[in-house]
């Protein structure tokens, strides 16, 4: 077995990558999650034009390595890429892949599900809005 | 004892700095850093007390016993995904 994909990186996420990585011939399903920056206004009546992705590196990486192992005892994962990105991120660009192979869809979509609710519960990761005015706000609630 | 601590998001923004040295007698507890800070940086007050706190990247608490050279970071609300 291959070790996991687990990465914080600046660059934009290339998925194709992600998924020949988590390719194995015992999976039955490879399940793939993209956080996406979500177009909306702020009450200002201001676009949105991207988010700016703070992360405490090395603890992050030490917590998604965690997660990992963690999805591992849940389900019988195959192989498992989890990359987050760092710095602005535009809308309409994936800020955080997620893709896992397993014998069986049902435990590939389980575990994808679990691992991006569990990133954005604990992840030392911060997201904040940036918009058309040139303001910036911290992100109150979580969203992806 | 040295503590190095570190600060991120809102925190970071409201003392203009993402790193501190500090210095504490022995026995230190995040507590004691946290009022440290506080006193430095009376700014991070009505946020700094929302905040998680992770000693050496993994999430602690405040009563937990620190050592020599323990990085200490205060941790607002995490957004991540």
């Amino acid at each position: 077995m291959t070790e996991d994909l687990i990465q914080l990186q600046p660059d934009p996420i290339d998925v194709a990558t992600l998924i020949a990585t988590a390719s194995d011939p015992q999976a039955g399903g490879i399940a793939v999650f993209l956080g996406v920056t979500r177009a909306e206004d702020n009450p200002a009546g201001r676009a949105l034009i991207a988010l700016d992705y703070e992360v405490y590196s090395g603890m992050a990486v030490r917590q998604m390595h965690d997660l990992a192992a963690r999805t591992r005892e849940q389900w019988p994962v195959l192989r498992l890429a989890l990359v987050h990105r760092s710095g602005r991120v535009p809308v309409g660009t994936a800020s955080v892949a997620i893709v896992v192979s397993t014998p069986h869809r049902a435990e590939a979509f389980a575990a994808c599900q679990w691992l991006i609710d569990t990133l954005k519960s604990e992840v030392a990761i911060w997201k904040k809005e940036v918009w058309s005015d040139d303001t910036a706000s911290w992100s109150k609630t979580p969203k992806t | 004892m040295r503590i190095r601590v570190k600060l991120f998001a809102v925190l970071r923004e409201r003392a203009g700095t993402d790193h501190v040295v500090v210095d504490l007698p022995e026995p230190a507890r995040p507590r004691d850093v946290c009022d440290l800070l506080l006193a430095k940086y009376p700014q991070l007050h009505g946020v700094i007390g929302s905040a998680a706190v992770a000693v050496n990247q993994s999430y602690a608490t405040l009563d937990d016993m620190l050592a020599e050279n323990d990085e200490v970071a205060f941790l607002p609300p995490v957004s991540g995904g």
